[in-house]
């Protein structure tokens, strides 16, 4: 992981919330010691189930949180160490798209004015330039330009993930943390989508970080994958070795409980994790997958173990070779 | 009165070989709103479900799953009506009932009884203020008749058999005290306790996570084999059918477009709808071959029809690629194919 060629770099972040329940503080560890690299131009994908801290690592790396700990590099700026308003200058250079296409775009705003909205914080001048920006990304996530007069609510599902994938375009941002963009939408409108994110990357030599819990559309998506399980990176290959030859458990588990289409596939090798993922307010000791996993030993409880490089480019986080 | 037995585990029954289905649906149709704007949701589906099998309604958003499933259960929204059709219920004590027919009384004496429901939003189901033994016991008392201490015992028992450990210390605690799976699995308790014919379950894994939906589903299918309930199974992932499901009903704009076996629909679909959808799953695995030829990942062009603007014809004309004028001009009726599922296309044979 050369220093020169990371476009994104993130090291040792950490986010604890303290919660008071009633009565005792509790500590929820969000992300713990989360380090990686992304090349200009990569697509990374971030994988794991619910709370695992996909969306909080998303956010910490666009700093709409602030970590507990570690840095964040952006092409050599440490995002983390920026005063308010060197962070609102930078901002252009990064964006975000949400997962909620319903819930993310204003009603009472046209389509126009949420497009142009980002471009008036950022200080572009000139009402034809600012029209001109937003026709250009409009155009490049196939809506028509008489889309800019309309209102979000008279746009399906589809079109509007779209407008919000438009929204972070328009500012022209070197880095976009996509967070479960098209979770929302059918398997039809999904692949739609899917083939436009794609194209853009191959248009636009775009960065990104696509955060999605769904393995099949990550593999489609991504050059390569980071696992997650409760706030630690589980395993990082590139999507067709973490497919073909995953090297954690968890990465397995996770593959396998993906349901197939073949209604004849063979069921006797899957394997059915047992329990529950456990609380992020009191993870377990040493591996915190290590009470569902089918094979823990005594010594999983006693360190947290490291991300190992166990082939050129393939980290994992287990002590065990199985 | 005995609890009852934990029935030897048996095989799905094939197909065909039941003649007394548990379900039987004919020419339901449901519209929303006032008679002059009434909206049609859903028509001219007919289905059935025999003991011991799972028919997957499957289809996307909007297509009218829900709207057919809260129809058998005669869970409408307020302004949702039945406009015709009949549900036929073979209850508990093998008499065959419409429900159509019955007032909410009769209704609420066949619902968590003959009758049992799992929604998508296990919190939204479950009563924060009741412990979750309570709302076992509770259905077991009403419809069982046992006592309190019995039906509580029931319901511990019930608790076990869907996998909770600790069950007598886990029966006295609150939902909010379980995780999203662990709730799930208490509303799949509370809707077996009285030993249903028939369990309705929309979307019950959707919510959850990948592994803990393999866990649900696990639970699902052997908890069928000791009952022997037929199962009414809504989900718009087709890999949740093939895992679960013996039969499957594919729905496209408020009608069904095809119907077979798991294997005839998945494995040699003949409506272009389902073929269409089936390409756009992104399979494990497959991308890698797509990226290295830089094939896009199949989408089906276009959107869904609105209620309020269902074309004539074939409701899929404007997004099928074999659509023709004559497709147009009335409703293809639903033909048994070569492969014996049954597709609501005219031209199945020339595709
Ligand atoms: N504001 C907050 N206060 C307390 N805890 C929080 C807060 N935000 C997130 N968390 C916790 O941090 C953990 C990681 O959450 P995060 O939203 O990053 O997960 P995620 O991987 O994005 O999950 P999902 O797939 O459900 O979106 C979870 O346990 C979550 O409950
Ligand atoms: N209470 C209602 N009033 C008016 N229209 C309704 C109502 N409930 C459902 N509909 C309409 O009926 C149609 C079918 O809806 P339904 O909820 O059955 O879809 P679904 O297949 O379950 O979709 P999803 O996968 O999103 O749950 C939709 O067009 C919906 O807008
Ligand atoms: S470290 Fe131990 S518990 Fe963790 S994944 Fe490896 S074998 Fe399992
Ligand atoms: S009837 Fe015509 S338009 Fe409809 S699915 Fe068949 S070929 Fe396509
Ligand atoms: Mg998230
Ligand atoms: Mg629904």
């Amino acid at each position: 992981m050369s220093e020169q060629t990371d476009f994104l770099s993130v090291r040792g972040l950490t986010k604890h919330y303290v919660q008071r329940g009633i009565g005792r503080r509790q500590t929820v560890h969000a992300l713990d010691d989360v380090s990686f690299t992304v090349a200009r131009g990569e697509t990374v994908g971030l994988v794991g189930e619910s709370g695992s801290g996909k969306t909080t690592i998303g956010r910490a790396i666009l700093r709409l949180i602030e970590p507990t700990a570690g840095q964040v590099l952006l092409d050599g700026t440490d995002v983390t160490a920026l005063s308010p308003r060197a962070l609102r200058r930078f901002r252009k250079r990064m964006q975000y798209v949400f997962q909620d296409p319903y819930a993310s775009l204003s009603p009472r705003m046209t389509i126009g004015e949420i497009l142009t909205e980002g471009l008036v914080l950022q200080g572009v001048r000139g009402r034809e330039k600012r029209r001109q920006m937003a026709l250009d990304a409009l155009a490049s996530v196939d809506l028509p330009a008489d889309a800019l007069d309309r209102y979000a609510f008279e746009f399906s599902g589809g079109q509007r993930q779209r407008i919000g994938i438009a929204r972070a375009l328009v500012l022209e941002p070197e880095l976009i943390v996509a967070d479960e963009p098209v979770s929302a939408l059918d398997v039809s409108v999904q692949a739609q989508t899917i083939n436009l994110l794609r194209s853009l990357q191959q248009r636009n030599n775009l960065t990104m970080l696509f955060i999605s819990h769904d393995l099949g559309v990550v593999e489609y998506v991504c050059d390569r994958i980071i696992v997650l399980f409760l706030g630690r990176i589980m395993e990082i290959a590139s999507s067709e070795t973490l497919l073909k030859a995953p090297r954690h458990p968890y990465t397995r588990a996770l593959i396998s409980a993906v349901p197939g289409l073949d209604p004849d596939a063979d069921r006797s090798g899957q394997q059915v994790l047992q329990g529950d993922i456990p609380n992020p307010a009191n993870p377990p000791s040493g591996c915190v997958f290590r009470t569902r996993c089918p094979h823990a030993i005594d010594r999983c409880a006693a360190e947290v173990p490291p991300l190992e490089e166990v082939e050129p480019g393939h980290f994992k986080a287990c002590i065990r070779d199985v | 009165m005995p609890l009852s037995p934990m029935t030897e585990p048996m095989a799905a029954p094939p197909a065909d070989a039941a003649p007394e289905p548990t379900l039987r649906v004919d020419g339901l149709k449901v519209g929303f709103g006032g008679s002059q704007t009434r909206l049609i949701a859903v028509e001219d589906i007919s289905l059935h479900i025999s003991p011991g099998r799972t028919l997957a309604l499957v289809g996307e958003s909007g297509s009218g799953k829900s709207v057919t499933s809260l129809a058998v259960i005669r869970l409408l929204a307020a302004r949702g009506r039945i406009v015709s059709g009949r549900i036929a219920l073979r209850d508990k004590a093998g008499a065959v009932r419409d429900l159509v027919e019955l007032d909410e009384p009769a209704l609420e004496a066949v619902r968590g009884n003959d009758l049992g429901m799992i929604f998508q939003e296990p919190m939204t189901s479950l009563n924060p203020v009741l412990t979750v033994g309570e709302q076992i016991a509770e259905p077991i008392r009403i419809h069982m008749g046992l006592s309190r201490r019995a039906a509580m015992q029931r319901a511990i028992e019930m608790l076990d058999r869907v996998g909770i450990p600790g069950a007598a210390e886990r029966a006295r605690q609150y939902p909010h005290e379980f995780s999203g799976g662990m709730r799930q699995r208490v509303t799949i308790a509370i809707a077996l306790a009285c030993d249903p014919v028939l369990l309705l379950a929309d979307e019950p894994t959707t919510a959850l996570d990948v592994t803990v939906q393999m866990q649900i589903l696990n639970l699902l299918r052997s908890l069928q084999q000791q009952q022997g309930m037929a199962m009414l199974f809504v989900t718009h992932n087709f890999g949740v059918v093939a895992e679960i499901a013996h039969d499957v009903s594919v729905m496209y704009a408020g009608q069904i477009v095809e119907h077979g076996t798991v294997r005839q629909v998945l494995k040699t679909p003949r409506h272009p709808y389902t073929r269409g959808l089936l390409a756009c799953v992104p399979q494990l695995g497959t991308a890698s071959e797509h990226k290295k030829q830089a094939t896009p990942l199949f989408s089906i062009p276009g959107m869904v029809p609105s209620l309020r603007d269902m074309p004539r014809g074939c409701r899929f004309a404007a997004r099928c690629v074999h659509a023709e004028a004559r497709c147009r001009e009335a409703t293809p009726a639903l033909e048994t194919t070569d492969t014996g599922n049954i597709a609501r296309c005219i031209r199945w044979n020339e595709i």
